[in-house]
């Protein structure tokens, strides 16, 4: 990141641009597991940003101090902490989601985003920027939950944020839900299908072709005599 | 980033003070938020109840309804009388099958896959307290991915059913997830337990695939084998002998007695 970014595009480019999902692939094994449904998935998405944002707060505030041999752990422990106020508070405030995520809130931790960001932006920033950075990379995350859940719970359930849209026959109605949409998996796909059309649109976004696949060599088949 | 940064001292400094500042942190919203997420689990295990009993409307006083129309007791499992020195407000069951000094293991015979049991287990009546319209019973036992509880409301002759929910389960979406459908819970209403015919007590309910034809019967759930299956050994387990079936035998002398 060059010392000239705007709070702007600190804030903004991680959405679209540079989305910490789309483009650098991380962050998935919780996109995997909580966007079966819009309401989860919005839920963990807000838990995310404010992970992200105050941990960088935090360790940019810090980042003068932090000796250089324990950084990775001085980074955790703030992380760690943060992660189990956020639990307690969804325990507390809002109990129907926090049984719904159940063991996800607590898997922020090992959320690669919410350490690279710590790690690679607010070691070197201040904590305006850290926090604008942490609140930017949580918001791209939340918006890849958010259009992977509308597709899965659309989908799989016929519903959106629990509203029936599409009645399902199970429940008299004519539409046959996906059962694969509902299941992990298919977050994968729709994830996969999502980069595909982004990076259509962004051809930048492309990674140059590092090593070309040669086809296999054929072995010479010694004609005995 | 200066050098003096890693001095051994500023390291154990830094990594001291940021224990200590975290621990607080965390331990102070651990401490301040626990009275808060008691009350949301009382009030989900309550609201449970009262759904399961058919008495929960969106927008009720939960507490309120619970305190007027619902009596919690404690039963010795083994011989199905009430305790009279266990507190309902206080047994915590789940705790209870924890403790060595309030439970048996299950060795062999386990089909819930519970592997231990407590002695004594609560009761939800409703009505009157000794001649009750509904009993709630909770069970628990392995669906396909972990354990499902629920609770199982019966009338007051203690063999029909009147509901069965889960309020905590972690089945597959969709499929095994679907025992928390309405359409699906509906069909257990006057369902029967057991067989008075042949003197045993021994539980008939059960889920079949393609169709229950009879009242001991309830339709399987569509691609999800294994948790019917847990949810018939868990059903077949609680109102076995193991189970409530000496306490349920109670209620039955008692229709008896009366006709």
């Amino acid at each position: 990141m060059a010392a000239s970014d705007t709070p702007k595009s600190v804030l903004l480019s991680p959405v679209f641009k540079n989305n910490p999902i789309a483009l650098q692939v991380l962050g998935i094994c919780s996109a995997l597991a909580v966007t079966n449904s819009m309401s989860v998935s919005l839920v963990m998405g807000i838990a995310v940003i404010v992970v992200t944002a105050f941990s960088n707060l935090f360790v940019s505030l810090l980042r003068h101090h932090i000796p250089s041999s324990i950084r990775i752990i001085v980074q955790m422990t703030i992380i760690a902490s943060l992660v189990i106020v956020v639990d307690q508070v969804l325990k507390a405030y809002a109990y129907e989601m926090s049984k719904q995520l159940s063991v996800f809130v607590g898997l922020i931790i090992t959320n690669c985003i919410v350490m690279g960001r710590a790690e690679g932006y607010a070691m070197q920033n201040g904590p305006v920027m850290s926090f604008l950075d942490g609140v930017g990379n949580g918001l791209g995350y939340a918006v890849i939950l958010l259009f992977v859940g509308f597709v899965r719970e659309l989908l799989g359930s016929g519903s959106l944020f629990g509203l029936t849209i599409l009645p399902a026959v199970q429940n008299g109605g004519w539409y046959v839900p996906n059962g694969l949409m509902l299941l992990p998996p298919s977050a994968f796909f729709v994830i996969g299908l999502l980069i595909w059309i982004l990076r259509s649109f962004n051809p930048d976004q492309v990674e140059k072709t590092e090593y070309r696949i040669v086809s296999n060599s054929k072995t010479k088949i010694k004609e005995t005599a | 980033m200066s050098s003096s940064n890693n001095s051994i001292k500023k390291t154990l400094g830094v990594a001291l003070a940021l224990c200590i500042v975290c621990s607080v942190i965390v331990s102070t919203a651990a401490v301040a938020l626990r009275p808060t997420q008691q009350l949301n689990q009382e009030l989900d295990r309550k609201s449970n109840i009262l759904q399961v009993a058919g008495l929960y409307e969106p927008g009720v006083d939960v507490n309120q309804v619970f305190k007027d129309k619902i009596t919690s007791r404690v039963i010795n499992l083994e011989t199905g009388e009430y305790s009279e020195e266990l507190d309902p407000e206080t047994f915590n069951q789940f705790d209870a099958s924890k403790d060595p000094a309030s439970s048996r293991t299950l060795s062999g015979d386990d089909p819930a896959g519970l592997i231990r049991q407590e002695n004594f287990s609560t009761v939800y009546l409703v009505g009157d307290a000794e001649n009750p319209n509904e009993i709630i019973l909770p069970i628990r036992g392995q669906g396909l991915w972990g354990l499902m509880r629920g609770f199982l409301a019966l009338k007051g002759d203690g063999n029909t059913i009147l509901g069965l929910s889960y309020y905590d389960h972690s089945e597959t979406p969709g499929l095994g997830g679907e025992v928390d459908n309405p359409r699906w819970k509906a069909q257990w209403d006057g369902k029967k337990i057991y067989d008075y015919s042949d003197s045993e007590m021994q539980p008939e309910i059960r889920l079949v695939k393609g169709g229950a034809d009879s009242e001991y019967e309830a339709d399987a759930l569509s691609g999800a084998t294994l948790t019917s299956r847990g949810v018939t050994n868990m059903l077949q387990f609680w109102l076995s002998e193991a189970g409530f079936a000496e306490y349920l035998a109670r209620f039955h002398d008692n229709t008896q007695g009366d006709a």
